[in-house]
């Protein structure tokens, strides 16, 4: 795909992500809009999964850590063919698979998360079992800035470290806010590159919104007997002027008149993408 | 006294864990053990030694532990995460309710040195909640085994289960139970002793504690019933209620608080069977528990042959 689709995808994604946080009546859409850019470029360039063999043992593994941005995975996943795009409707509702959170009901997601500091450990984990079989599968997961603090995530840096995981990539979908927020207000874990370079890792800062820094990154692991982090510069609620760099928008659906208003935003860039070709 | 009954000393179950497990690691290459520092504790020295590539140590770090037994258990591997029970069921509860229950792993916890094997460390080091807290969590077995055929039969199970499980030991020497023709099978207890008097449900290491006061009992004409019930959850609600409705008193004997464990789940089983039989729930009290041994410990709570006959007693024969 090149960058051009690329980039045309992740407009419709972000429309897809907003629309089925306005359906539902709630979701995480600052976040949500943050990641797009990311899972656009490893679903559409970097994993080798498929909806049809999803429990391909060779298959990559993504987790996403911050499991609260959800509804952007649920609409890649959509997009890739993994369920009907219809069944996002169900977000939120009764005995709907489709929770507030990634859940292995949902065809594509390998495992529930969304209490934080708890991705990267169960990466490590399946990182390991991948050293131990000799597997050519890679290990992604995605993790928020915000989520760092949580000191579990340390524990599983230092193991990944330690077991020299170069098939282990984990991406910091680094947004600077959260829900309080800016996260060097609310307790600073910064120099998050410093930090995972202390743990053994090898670090590459990336514009989180440029396809193309984003594919050299996660193309391979950085270092050869180093786990990868990929710090991802991104802007929380990119895409929509208004939603942009907000922490307000961290948890929350936007009205009629803001989602409309959004809609205009993103078929204006979709249009002068095209325009641009 | 164990020895009148005929009873003869096995190894501690930690160790017939870590014998088993190596076992089950010879003969399948995806069993793994998982350690937290825990490896001496664990008795899983010499099972590094030998299965080096199936052996993963994270250090003095118990969540990780299990997030890490987790993620191995969803990419196909067998893990069976170690960790002193007090630590493993206390800071890592959330990764257990979320990476291991709620994603359905088949992953198994096994808490060392659980109950008050630790007891004179101090209450930082026992394990008296464990049974609440994973009680109250969804899709995960609970089995506390009383001697070494429970514990192989416990990680047998285990590891030929998909689902999560919770396997707790003790670190003391265990009198051997049972006899070559039982079965074990997770969820169904094992009857020791029979009789209508009372009965002693008992899980874990105070199982032979009951068996010789239902022996001591007997002496005095009370016929005492003894449930091995090394399955916590599922409890086996029909050796329970039958029981409730076959015995005068029931007591429920356990290395646990008294407040969310084996005796309040038999309680509710009984209730909702209808039993308003005499009741008993035979634990650690809910105060700042004592500090010793374990057998100081048993003996200042009356998890003895002395204090269950006496409470058995008190229950049968009203003053």
């Amino acid at each position: 795909m090149t960058d051009y689709a690329l980039a045309l995808k992740a407009i419709q994604l972000r429309k897809k992500t907003l629309e089925a946080i306005f359906e539902a009546g709630a979701g995480h859409t600052g976040g949500g809009l943050s990641c797009i850019d990311i899972l656009t470029v490893l679903y559409h360039r970097i994993l080798h999964v498929s909806p049809e063999n999803p429990s391909d043992p060779d298959r990559d593994r993504y987790v996403q850590s911050k499991g609260h941005s959800v509804e952007a995975l649920y609409a890649v996943l959509a997009d890739c063919g993994f369920f009907p795009e219809s069944e996002l409707k169900t977000i939120g509702r009764y005995r709907s698979h489709f929770v507030g959170h990634p859940t292995r009901h949902v065809p594509g997601i390998e495992m529930n998360t969304g209490a934080l500091g708890h991705g990267l450990s169960i990466a490590a984990g399946m990182a390991i079992a991948g050293k131990m079989d000799r597997a050519p599968y890679r290990v992604f997961t995605l993790l928020g800035d915000g989520e760092l603090a949580e000191g579990s995530n340390w524990e599983a840096a230092m193991a990944a470290g330690h077991y020299r995981l170069d098939n282990l990539t984990a991406i910091v979908d680094h947004n600077t806010l959260q829900i309080t927020g800016r996260t060097r207000d609310v307790c600073s874990n910064e120099p998050l590159d410093e930090k995972f370079r202390a743990f053994g890792w090898a670090v590459v800062t990336v514009n989180g919104h440029d396809f193309a820094q984003l594919t050299a990154a996660l193309s391979k692991p950085a270092e050869q007997g180093k786990p990868t982090c990929v710090i991802a510069n991104t802007v929380k609620g990119k895409g929509v002027s208004f939603m942009e760099d907000v922490a307000r928008w961290h948890h929350g659906a936007p009205s009629q008149t803001e989602f409309a208003l959004a809609l205009i935003e993103l078929d204006a860039a979709e249009a002068v993408l095209e325009g641009n070709r | 006294m164990a020895e009148s009954l005929g009873l003869k000393m096995g190894r501690a179950n930690l160790e017939e864990f870590a014998a088993t497990l190596a076992d089950l690691a010879r003969a399948d290459g995806n069993v793994v053990a998982v350690t937290s520092d825990s490896r001496g504790s664990g008795k899983l020295g010499p099972f590094g030694q030998e299965f080096s590539g199936q052996l993963v140590e994270v250090g003095i770090a118990e969540q990780n532990l299990v997030g890490i037994t987790a993620g191995l258990a969803a990419a196909g591997k067998r893990p069976f995460g170690v960790s002193p029970a007090c630590f493993l069921t206390a800071r890592s509860l959330e990764q257990i309710k979320n990476d291991v229950c709620y994603s359905d792993v088949p992953a198994t916890l096994v808490g060392i040195s659980a109950g008050v094997s630790y007891g004179a460390l101090g209450s930082t080091h026992h394990s008296l909640h464990d049974f609440a807290a994973l009680r109250a969590i969804h899709n995960i077995s609970i089995l506390a085994p009383a001697d070494n055929f429970e514990t192989r039969g416990a990680i047998h199970a285990a590891a030929a289960s998909d689902k999560p499980m919770y396997v707790r030991l003790g670190k003391a020497a265990t009198y051997s139970l049972h006899g070559s023709e039982t079965k074990f099978e997770a969820g169904k207890s094992i009857p020791l002793r029979d009789g209508n008097d009372a009965v002693l449900i008992a899980t874990g290491e105070t199982v032979i504690h009951a068996l010789l006061a239902a022996g001591q009992l007997a002496r005095g004409g009370i016929a005492c019933r003894v449930i091995s019930m090394h399955t916590v959850k599922p409890l086996d609600v029909e050796a329970v209620v039958k029981a409730g409705r076959e015995c005068r008193a029931v007591l429920t004997v356990e290395e646990h608080s008294i407040h969310g464990g084996l005796g309040e789940a038999c309680a509710a089983a009984l209730m909702q069977d209808g039993r308003n039989v005499a009741f008993r729930i035979i634990g650690i009290p809910d105060e700042e528990t004592v500090t010793g041994s374990q057998a100081d410990i048993f003996r200042h709570y009356g998890i003895t042959m002395e204090g269950l006959s006496e409470a058995v007693t008190q229950l049968v024969r009203p003053a």
